[in-house]
């Protein structure tokens, strides 16, 4: 199951990466650099604590984290690369310390992301002695489904969706963590921490479980799922504090660069992808650039900016008055794509 | 800027916020609240209000707010409720079916509303999301004043421990900003919550709406009121933790990553702890010491309630998950009996006999529940009530284990006190409980052929002889008034 970073090509062959024996073996090892338990051998400890408001958001993820981890049997975290995907991964680094993170990473690779994304991935996976599982949709590789071809609407349902469906089905997971948090989208509000899912991954939002205090209900039967969201009661902002509090590696997407771009349909659309094509009338321009959020490049805009540091980025948050998903043209459809998506089984 | 020109103006006029000053790092924990009120006084326009005014919206979707909404209220403003009901079911029936999480911040704090439903049959929801309130925002039409609902509201939210409460008095331009109405509602509240027992309560009249003390104060229109805008109420509420009280660590999980390692994980559920306090692993009552604090970033010298520790004991003994690890002076309740009150959350009730699983920290056994008596909401009292609960009903059960369980009361703990009931047929959560008291061991003698003797307060007999159950079996029970002197001697008497 380790290394398996290069099954980014091909399907992954899950009878293989995941025999009990094998999980069982791995799931308690020491982190690779500690061979035992000493304290002493860490780095001697020098940033400040973190603020009750952090550290309270901190205890109720590592919390979640832990709870999903020894009620269910066969947990995957769905890794997407991004901001908040570095946030959960840390998180889960905590909940599990001394030991390794206890369950393997699934990342949908839809073959549209940034090359900067897939280097960071694997970077963290080595670094982190992640169990680290890479799956692209075979049939959308096949039919070479894109996002220019099929349009963005297919080509997330076929390279995401459907992959994800893919995934989940082949690992036999019955718990996958995700990165989602409720002020991110109207129809994420009512999510519940454990958001549970029907053999066929749908969710039914006028039919969830009531959720109270911090006592989550687990219970499941065979096929069915859940999705644990350690993050429910993040906010963008938290995301950007804890990260500068914690000092977590971020993909340099998120740091300005002189970058190339065209703008399209309002959108900044980075323009250094060998299939990436002008429009007729369209002038390539180069400048500094970069992203709020990380996904698909050519459905993913990026925004000027010369913030090039963590401070910077998060200076211009603070007065930025656009929220984060607006770089995506997946939510502006329709009243409610989202909400649609999710009961498809878009995560 | 999000906040429109218009909104600007009014704030010329009128009092801007204390908090406008220099950026601080958030000095606590977010404070968890709830908002409720009947279905037109304005709880979505209020709730929008906050965001808006706390800028907690961006332009973007205030932009697709517009476009959805396609008209604006007659202040120039969006439509808040379309940017609140999430779901398309909701926007299609008009009405907020589920409990909807909003965050918002100030400069001094930081807040999660837990956004619950009006309607009459979505109490189960409102139950929801007071579990984890330390607040409750109680809404009320101007116009009407206090409604059934609102004692409903206010009636289940200190039931699930909300000890604070803030009245808002809304579309209160509608009464032409009258003090006398202020004062008659207010005073009626008052009174409601003092019988609650809730004893924090302020009062504010307010125009979510035009957006008068919310986050703006308003003494140009009001100037005989001078208390707290709901933002600044919000900002002076306490939040409750369980740190006074015995440790309190429910085990989620063992970590053993190698030989010389063996961890307890969990959070702190009550109380502080430090290396070479003396523990006990409930239930099997086990002693050990604590030998080391753990987290990822160092060994702490000290964890208290809220931590997600890993705790090292100072000697090999048998902890599993679901075990609850707590000081040695002070334990929990250990044993095969409760008492406690729940709400029944699904079409199907609560019933009498049943084995569901009981969750309670990160302890999960089967249970036998026996109803005792339900709440009758509109009046505030307990009635005898044997058979099953229906959903939205509140009531008073016996609690019956196979396997010993531990815990606190609510009252003293929140998070080791409350459990939620799974039907083992379809997994769902039927109800949310909080333990009352540890049954007598009276409850555990019942013999064939053997009577029990009790002396009781005559209107306690009467209230009792009342019962479905006790009328049932009439003839089996012999009935004497005595006095409490006699009582006394017949007690001491011994066999």
């Amino acid at each position: 199951m380790r290394g398996s970073r290069q099954a980014a090509e091909q399907p992954i062959d899950h009878s293989k990466t995941h025999s009990r024996t094998n999980r069982q073996e791995s799931r308690d090892h020491m982190h690779k650099h500690t061979s035992e338990f000493d304290p002493h051998l860490k780095d001697p400890v020098t940033k400040p604590p973190l603020d009750p408001h952090l550290k309270a958001l901190e205890n109720e993820a590592i919390h979640i984290f832990r709870e999903v981890a020894a009620e269910f049997e066969n947990p995957v975290m769905l890794y997407s690369i991004g901001k908040d995907s570095s946030v959960l991964l840390h998180l889960a680094r905590k909940a599990f310390y001394p030991g390794r993170v206890p369950f393997p990473l699934l990342h949908i690779d839809t073959g549209w992301k940034f090359p900067e994304m897939i280097a960071f991935r694997d970077e963290m996976a080595e670094r982190f002695d992640l169990d680290l599982v890479v799956h692209t949709n075979p049939r959308g590789q096949e039919e070479g489904i894109g996002p220019f071809s099929h349009g963005s609407a297919y080509h997330t349902d076929v390279m995401k969706t459907e992959a994800l469906r893919q995934a989940l089905d082949a690992g036999k997971y019955d718990a996958a963590f995700g990165g989602a948090r409720r002020d991110e989208e109207a129809s994420r509000a009512k999510e519940r921490i454990y958001s549970f899912r029907t053999p066929d991954h749908k969710w039914d939002p006028r039919n969830q479980r009531p959720e109270l205090w911090n006592i989550y209900n687990g219970n499941i039967r065979r096929g069915e799922s859940v999705r644990a969201f350690p993050l429910s009661n993040w906010t963008e902002v938290d995301i950007w504090r804890y990260i500068q509090a914690e000092n977590i590696p971020l993909p340099p997407l998120y740091y300005a660069k002189n970058r190339r771009f065209v703008e399209r349909d309002g959108m900044l659309m980075w323009a250094e992808d060998p299939r990436f094509q002008p429009l007729p009338g369209e002038q390539i321009q180069e400048g500094m650039l970069r992203f709020r959020t990380l996904g698909c490049w050519p459905l993913t805009g990026g925004i000027r900016s010369t913030a090039t540091t963590l401070d910077e980025v998060i200076a211009e948050l603070e007065i930025a008055t656009v929220s984060e998903r607006q770089g995506r043209a997946i939510d502006r459809d329709q009243a409610g794509s989202m909400e649609k998506k999710k009961r498809e089984g878009y995560f | 800027m999000t906040a429109p020109a218009n909104t600007a103006a009014l704030a010329e006029v009128q009092d801007l916020p204390e908090a406008e000053a220099a950026k601080a790092v958030k000095d606590s924990r977010p404070l968890r609240l709830i908002t409720c009120g009947s279905v037109d006084d304005g709880k979505s326009t209020l709730i929008g209000r906050l965001l808006w005014d706390t800028k907690a919206v961006k332009e973007d979707q205030a932009a697709a707010l517009s476009r959805d909404s396609g008209k604006q209220n007659d202040l120039g403003l969006p439509d808040f409720a379309l940017l609140l009901d999430g779901l398309q079911a909701e926007r299609e029936q008009g009405i907020t079916i589920d409990v909807a999480y909003r965050y918002f911040s100030t400069d001094r704090r930081s807040f999660i509303v837990a956004d619950t439903p009006g309607h009459e049959q979505y109490t189960r929801n409102m139950a929801t999301g007071a579990s984890t309130a330390d607040l409750a925002v109680l809404l009320v039409d101007a116009r009407a004043g206090l409604l059934e609902q609102t004692r409903r509201h206010a009636t289940i939210a200190s039931l699930m421990g909300i000890k604070q409460f803030v009245l808002a008095v809304n579309k209160f331009d509608l009464v032409s900003y009258d003090k006398s109405v202020f004062d008659r509602i207010s005073h009626e509240f008052k009174e409601l919550a003092l019988s609650l027992g809730v004893r924090q309560i302020t009062a504010i009249p307010m125009s979510a709406l035009k957006g008068e003390n919310v986050v703006y104060g308003a003494s140009t229109i009001m100037p005989w009121y001078d208390g707290p805008t709901l933002v600044q109420a919000l900002e002076l509420a306490t939040i409750r933790t369980a740190t006074a009280g015995g440790f309190r660590l429910p085990v989620q999980r063992v970590s053993r990553p190698g030989e010389s390692f063996r961890g307890y994980q969990g959070t702190v559920a009550g109380g502080s702890i430090k290396p070479g306090d003396s523990v006990a692993i409930l239930p099997s009552g086990m002693v050990a010491n604590v030998k080391q604090i753990v987290t990822f970033d160092l060994v702490r010298n000290a964890a208290v309630a809220g931590d997600a520790i890993t705790l090292v004991l100072d000697r090999q003994v048998d902890v599993s998950r679901g075990d609850m690890i707590a000081s040695l002076d002070g334990q929990p309740m250990t044993g095969l009996g409760f008492d406690a009150q729940l709400v029944a959350l699904q079409p199907g009730g609560i019933e009498p006999g049943k084995r569901y699983w009981l969750k309670a920290g990160s302890r999960r056994q089967r249970v036998v529940v026996q109803p005792v008596s339900q709440l009758e909401l509109s009046s505030g009292k307990w009635k005898p009530h044997a058979e099953t609960l229906a959903m939205n009903a509140i009531g008073k059960v016996r609690l019956s284990f196979d396997e010993l369980a531990v815990f606190d009361t609510y009252e003293q703990n929140r998070a080791t006190g409350a459990f939620i009931l799974i039907d083992p047929d379809t997994n769902n959560t039927v109800a949310g409980g909080m333990v009352t008291a540890k049954r007598s061991d009276l409850g555990g003698i019942h013999r064939e052929g053997e009577r029990v003797l009790l002396s009781l307060p005559a209107d306690l007999a009467e209230e009792l002889m009342a019962s479905e159950a006790f009328a049932a079996r009439r003839d089996d029970v012999d009935i004497r008034r005595i006095s409490g002197q006699r009582s006394n001697e017949i007690f001491e008497t011994p066999d």
